[in-house]
């Protein structure tokens, strides 16, 4: 089954930490329900995008530092 | 000095047109591709379009802003507050361009912009300042000094401002773990990884003292704001004159002000800020050199017009005011209306302002680029308007602040005027007692609020 995690925010999505550090998850790894899997940057703030459910990365569906709207999705997740 | 380039957006931009347009200067607006309908670009007599939305690639883009100024044909800049105002080599290029360069010098501005040296100049002025490193320090100085000045301690990043950068260490174990930490975090942020070590001083208040110097050698301070009530070291609401301070110690820490800003030959407007402890002793902590976020509060007890004063220094004319005329009438206080919901722990709300009636009547000032139809970006900063209101006294200031907020409609986003409300119902806030922890404790002790 594939799903979707969404932004909960709109903003500029990152896929790391910050500029210096590894991305949260690649595309193949396996998260659990709670894992923080990118970042939304909005009014000069930072917030975690959380995975909702356990599965693995099927694939990106936005770029890095590409701007998002709250509720669109970012990552799709194939999980049993 | 005929037309100056306002290197900013939202309510300071406004703020700077307005002062231009009374001082009969023409003013030049810069925008980002977000901010086309903003209302900063709609009040200038002119606008040029800097870049896209992301601040580095616009309000943050030098060459950009330089070449708007070159097509205008402006001769000053003002730089508002954030974005560029505090940077040394943005300030020094508009001087290598001939343009008027509304704020301090660049070296004034790096000398106070690196923490530790600013430090050591308020030392030289004779300034009371914090227990601390005096300087940057290795991992291992680091745990002797703090041995030497006693827990708890603050690390704090010397590139670093505006609250970022800042750890606390209760004991030797959690400073042990955290300068390395916060070394590498420093690095990352700012491109310096140098730490510095202070002593944290427990239910402080933070204080602060506007200045304002001219070329002619006339420096002159316009008494001091009381901003203690902060969310994750950001102020939410400033007073003048602070409840906390009697007489004596005003003197004292506004003549302190004096002389630092005299030991860093200080032109133009800027801030020192102190912490106050219990005890009425007050100890430096930075300059800001530029306008704050919260000027209004004095201009509204005091009569001047910072901004004014700001451009016409910057022209070379001397101060309008001597120090003897500038007194210190009734209470002011200044909440911060921002897009956030204070539900939700303060999430940001950006959007379309579907609806805004702002308040009005005696002793009220709100200073906002919003208006129904504005979009908030959620690429900048979350303040939507200031609210700034005077009284006779506090509690005629904290009344009107009261009336006013119930008067103020925003629809469509939220805001933190519920939280001010609340805030201004609080038992200590109407007792003037509070301290830099203060909405740490209430948050923690109600469970909500500012968490």
């Amino acid at each position: 089954m594939e799903q979707t995690i969404k932004s909960p925010l709109p903003g500029t999505f990152y896929r790391r930490p910050d500029p210096h550090s590894e991305p949260y998850v690649q595309e193949g790894d396996t998260v659990t329900a709670g894992d923080v899997v990118g970042l939304v940057e909005i009014m000069k703030t930072f917030h975690e995008i959380h995975s909702d459910a356990a599965g693995r990365i099927a694939r990106f569906l936005v770029e890095n530092s590409a701007l998002v709207d709250a509720g669109q999705d970012i990552i799709a997740l194939e999980s049993d | 000095m005929q037309k100056v380039l306002v290197a900013n957006r939202g309510e300071i931009a406004a703020r700077v047109i307005r002062a231009c347009r009374e001082l009969g200067l023409a003013s030049v607006a810069v925008y980002s591709e977000a901010d086309e309908n903003a209302l900063h670009v709609q009040r200038a007599e002119e606008a040029v379009c800097v870049g896209p939305p992301h601040a580095r690639d616009s309000y943050l883009n030098i060459e950009a802003i330089l070449t708007a100024a070159r097509q205008t044909g402006a001769d000053a800049v003002h730089p508002g507050y954030g974005f560029l105002a505090e940077n040394a080599s943005f300030a020094a290029a508009c001087r290598d361009e001939d343009l008027v360069w509304v704020g301090p010098s660049p070296e004034a501005i790096e000398a106070m912009g690196d923490k530790v040296q600013a430090r050591q100049l308020a030392v030289r002025a004779g300034a009371p300042t914090i227990p601390g490193s005096d300087g940057a320090v290795s991992r291992e100085r680091a745990l002797e000094v703090a041995e030497a000045i006693g827990y708890p301690v603050l690390i704090k990043a010397a590139a670093g401002g505006g609250g970022r950068g800042i750890r606390a260490a209760g004991d030797q174990a959690e400073l042990a773990e955290l300068v390395g930490q916060a070394a590498a975090e420093a690095e990352a942020a700012f491109g310096d990884g140098s730490l510095y070590l202070e002593k944290l001083l427990v239910d402080a208040r933070h204080v602060e003292v506007q200045v304002l110097g001219d070329m002619h050698g006339n420096l002159i301070h316009l008494f001091e704001r009381e901003c203690s009530i902060q969310r994750r070291r950001q102020k939410l609401l400033e007073e003048s004159p602070s409840p906390a301070l009697g007489d004596e110690t005003r003197a004292a820490m506004t003549n302190a002000a004096l002389q630092i800003a005299q030991a860093a030959d200080y032109e133009n407007a800027g801030t020192i800020e102190f912490l106050l402890d219990g005890d009425g002793a007050f100890y430096f902590i930075e300059m800001n050199t530029r306008i704050q976020v919260e000027h209004p509060v004095t201009e509204f007890v005091t009569g001047v017009d910072l901004v004014k004063e700001q451009l016409r220094v910057a022209a070379g004319e001397p101060l309008s005011i001597e120090q003897e005329k500038v007194g210190l009438s009734g209470a002011a206080i200044e909440v911060r209306i921002n897009a956030e919901d204070p539900e939700r722990s303060f999430m940001p709300s950006p959007g379309e302002i579907t609806g805004l009636a702002l308040p009005g009547g005696p002793g009220v000032r709100v200073d906002t680029a919003a208006f129904a139809g504005y979009n908030v970006p959620p690429f900048y900063d979350s303040l939507v308007a200031k609210l700034i209101c005077w009284g006779r006294d506090r509690s005629e200031a904290i009344a009107r602040t009261r009336r006013a907020l119930e008067e103020f409609v925003v629809d469509g986003i939220h805001t933190t005027i519920p939280f001010h409300l609340e805030l201004l119902a609080d038992p200590s806030v109407l007792a003037g007692e509070y301290h830099v922890e203060f909405l740490e404790q209430r948050a923690a002790a109600s469970g909500r609020i500012a968490t």
